[in-house]
């Protein structure tokens, strides 16, 4: 049978990676191409589209195959599936990563597969890929790889010499849902993966410190990624889940991805549409436990008593200092760092701005204003010199005033 | 009022000679009028004739870098009160060291906004402009047509040249051009979307790319929007795309909700059972004894559950070493890096061990290591984990593995390094200091020597070489007791 065309594959690896919701291409080291080969990475990612999904164009994001023994039930391309297979060669994705790279349309490439034969097979075409890419072609824009848990950790080794990051991913938060739903993942292999990669990542850190010359390994670090709402795991468990893997694997970043329909999905599976509202909430509590000095169980103050839902229509924020009302009101003039951090719709841009002011005058409410650059939230929280909450802080209404109108996220 | 023409819309060292010789003579802002070849003037007509520049040997003003690094950017807006702005903001600054740090200022939060929006409009020039290759006589060129809202063709180039360093390649806006020959930046005047090719080979693949990797089930057009504005619509290919797909979204996405399962292709329950017959596969025999049956432990542990602990740590770190050593270490639990590598002592703790033993004429490599606890409690703290000392029924539930070690490996000599393993292996919650060097009774082992856990020297500050220095004597003691064993 003849292979069916470039663009044709191209579509079909495509939709087939489109539920891998990473696509940065931040974090990497400085490199440009002055000094021969092509490309650089300045740092900063650079999204070179947007889909009218909302989501960053930055890379190249393809699998490699999508045909697959595994039988995930969230995936599209689970070996039970009917979904249409293709496949490209390793030197295709390089031709389309390079002809897509030139024209200025992708920062690099972001390469996933189907496990075809078997682990070790899979990791090395991906490989492949990234050295022809390095070595050949002297590519130095950015490079991110799917590894393969259940793969040789040499092979894993290798891919970090090429990749900027590494990635595998926990699918889902709680070893039970896993068990269920990917009954060939083992959750202790994946966190073994993720294990061995940080300590990688890390020896190399330290040699690069000692000695210029030595090799990178994913300078741009690791990440993972996790499905919401395919399994029944509550918010509190997704977060508790992730701020453990932050903390034990130094990850960039825990992608929260709303599990979205599939074409020809199981039968065990929630026919809805995704819940990009949780989703959302969940990524404002990541950044709560990440910039903002919160601790998950300072998060669960504010969700809702038993289910371990976060409230969809305040964000997290929000909702902890409605059930801590007795912190505020602060005075902007005199509060810590950490405390300007909890006042809601206060960011860390703001709080560091309003410090620097703070030791040059005394600061009015139209000050902040101006800093905070947001809805005016902050106000029934703080003091200034001109402004007082007074008893608003202690309404019972102040909730229903706060609260956002239920947005449905999808309007034009 | 003085008129100071600049040369064209980003001369920052034109206005930058001209406000200096301004400052000299003490002209106030509101005497100032700025004009840039090239813009509209309002006051044209109404005004005298434009003052030659003032001279550039006036006397030099320091300003902050900052300053200057802010109107670099703000230099390049299409404001046309942007030169005014800055002369003021400079004439601020004498009376004002700290005027740049007054953020909520009209004029420095005005400055400050600019340059923001260069900063934004660069970045976006970054991401947006799209090459289109044709050949000429030397070989490939790749030419873009691209229409920025501001003056930021010539700070922003550079990008290009650093990443397209290899390729010939030119940018046609309206209002100037750049061209990089593989040696050279140069800026030509502006051309016309005409004077760009109008399509290139691989455009259509770059359409179905964006078609395919939009998930139809996830509209969110608001959050495009705002990251990728309509304004620059006009120049990407792929924005033909976007209303049709819109359109079509919820229809699909309605679809794939109502959609029944699909039958599994055959092939798929061929698949699954080969993996489930290599998985059946018997992978070795049961060992028996000795060595093979540690391993066999090791690998019965490796799925542990007997405490909740296992929920958040990496992997069981089982014991090490010679399967009959004559000396057995046995520590409190595995820490960070022990539980990322799966290998006991490992860490600061194990490091330190292992120079301690050294020192005491203990050959390591002939002991055996373990712990009384095998998974790492632990929990998050921002982007670290701290250690958590098991709790007693954590250490019970542990104990399982320490009597199954014991008696495989057989060691002459146990040594409890701390609190925890004097607790697994003797019951003893206190007491330790005053055992140390020591030996205790034991259930499970008979005797047990006693001294600290080397983290405990790790933490002890000021004292650390005499910390040191104590857990040394009690090894000497530890191999005294070992010859004598």
């Amino acid at each position: 049978m003849a292979a069916p065309d470039l663009k044709s594959r191209l579509a079909i690896l495509a939709d087939a990676a489109k539920y891998d919701a990473s696509c940065a291409s931040s974090g990497s080291n400085k490199r440009d191409s002055r000094s021969g080969g092509i490309g650089s990475t300045e740092g900063m990612g650079i999204c070179h589209s947007y889909a009218p999904d909302g989501r960053c164009i930055s890379l190249l994001k393809i699998l490699l195959t999508n045909h697959c023994v595994y039988d995930c039930l969230y995936c599209v391309n689970r070996v039970s599936s009917d979904t249409p297979r293709a496949r490209f060669t390793p030197e295709e994705v390089v031709d389309l990563t390079l002809g897509f790279y030139r024209r200025n349309y992708i920062e690099g490439l972001f390469l996933s597969s189907g496990v075809v034969k078997s682990p070790d097979h899979t990791m090395e075409q991906i490989i492949r890929v990234a050295r022809l890419l390095r070595e050949t072609h002297g590519f130095r824009g950015y490079i991110h790889l799917k590894t393969i848990p259940d793969a040789d950790p040499a092979l894993v080794q290798e891919a970090g010499l090429w990749a900027d990051r590494l990635s595998v991913n926990v699918e889902l938060p709680v070893e039970k849902s896993l068990a269920e739903y990917a009954p060939q993942k083992n959750a202790g292999t994946i966190r073994r993966a993720m294990g061995g990669l940080r300590l990688r990542i890390e020896e190399a850190r330290e040699e690069k410190k000692r000695t210029r010359r030595a090799p990178q390994f994913a300078p741009a670090g690791q990440s993972t990624q996790m499905i919401v709402g395919a399994d029944a795991a509550s918010d509190l468990d997704i977060l508790r889940a992730s701020s453990t893997l932050y903390g034990s694997y130094d990850l960039k970043r825990v992608y929260y991805s709303a599990f979205s329909p599939i074409p020809g999905a199981g039968a065990k599976l929630p026919p809805v549409k995704p819940p990009l509202m949780r989703e959302h909430r969940l990524y404002q509590a990541d950044w709560l436990y990440r910039f903002y000095g919160f601790s998950v169980e300072d998060i669960a103050q504010g969700a809702q008593a038993g289910s371990g839902m976060l409230p969809l229509d305040m964000d997290p924020k929000l909702a902890w200092a409605l059930a801590n009302r007795a912190l505020f009101p602060l005075d902007v003039n005199s509060a810590t760092r950490e405390q300007l951090l909890r006042v809601p719709g206060l960011g860390v841009k703001s709080v560091n701005e309003i410090l620097r002011l703070r030791r040059l005058q005394g600061l009015r409410i139209a000050d902040v204003t101006r800093l905070a650059r947001s809805r005016e939230s902050f106000k029934p929280f703080i003091v200034t010199n001109d402004w007082r909450p007074g008893a608003t802080l202690d309404s019972a209404a102040l909730p229903r005033k706060l609260a956002s109108a239920p947005q449905q996220l999808s309007l034009f | 009022m003085r008129t100071i023409a600049l040369a064209g819309p980003v001369d920052l060292e034109g206005w930058r000679a001209a406000a200096r010789g301004l400052l000299a003579q003490g002209v106030p802002p509101d005497e100032a009028h700025w004009r840039v070849g090239g813009e509209p003037d309002l006051f044209a007509g109404a005004m005298e004739p434009a003052a030659p520049p003032p001279s550039p040997q006036a006397p030099a003003f320091s300003v902050p870098r900052a300053f200057m690094d802010m109107a670099a950017l703000v230099a390049c807006h299409a404001d046309e009160g942007r030169f005014a702005l800055l002369y003021r903001l400079l004439w601020r600054l004498r009376g004002d060291r700290d005027l740049l740090g007054r953020s909520t200022d009209d004029d420095v939060f005005r400055a400050n906004a600019m340059a923001k929006t260069i900063r934004r409009e660069r970045h976006k020039m970054e991401a947006f402009v799209r090459f289109r290759e044709i050949a000429d006589a030397e070989g490939a060129l790749y030419v873009a047509w691209f229409e920025p809202e501001h003056h930021i063709v010539e700070l922003t180039a550079p990008f290009f040249v650093r990443r397209f360093a290899s390729m010939r390649w030119s940018i046609l806006t309206p209002r100037v051009s750049a061209y990089w020959n593989m040696q050279d930046l140069r800026f030509g005047p502006g051309a016309r979307q005409s004077d760009a090719p109008g399509e290139d080979r691989l455009e259509a693949h770059w359409l179905t790319y964006y078609a395919s990797i939009f998930n139809p089930a996830r509209l969110k057009i608001g959050a495009m929007k705002s990251e990728m504005p309509m304004r620059y619509w006009k120049n990407l290919p792929e924005s033909a795309l976007i209303a049709p797909l819109v359109r079509e979204a919820s229809r699909r996405a309605a679809d794939m909700i109502a959609a029944q399962p699909t039958p599994e292709p055959r092939r798929a329950q061929i698949i699954l059972d080969r993996m489930k017959k290599a998985a059946a596969q018997p992978v070795a025999a049961k060992p028996a004894a000795g060595h093979n049956a540690l391993a066999g432990v090791r690998e019965e542990a490796a799925g542990c559950r007997r405490c909740p602990l296992w929920a958040n740590a990496t992997q069981t770190v089982f014991g090490a070493g010679p399967t009959h050593a004559d000396i057995m270490f046995v520590g409190e639990q595995p820490g960070d890096q022990e539980d990322l590598s799966g290998e006991p002592f490992v860490g600061p703790a194990g490091r330190l061990l292992d120079q301690a033993l050294a020192e005491a004429g203990i050959d390591r490599a002939r002991a055996y290591v373990t712990n009384a606890v095998k998974h790492f409690k632990h929990e998050p703290r921002g982007k670290r984990r701290l250690h958590k000392s098991p709790n007693a029924g954590e250490i019970q539930a542990c104990r399982w593995w320490i009597e199954q070690e014991l008696p495989l490996v057989q060691p002459k000599l146990v040594v409890a390094l701390g609190a925890t393993a004097l607790y697994s292996l003797t019951g003893l919650r206190s007491g330790l200091l005053k055992m140390r060097g020591t030996m205790a009774a034991s259930e499970l082992a008979g005797e047990v020597f006693v001294t600290v856990h080397p983290s405990s020297i790790l933490r002890a500050g000021e004292g650390r070489a005499d910390a040191y220095a104590d857990f040394v004597r009690d090894l000497r003691k530890a191999k005294a007791a070992l010859a004598r064993a």
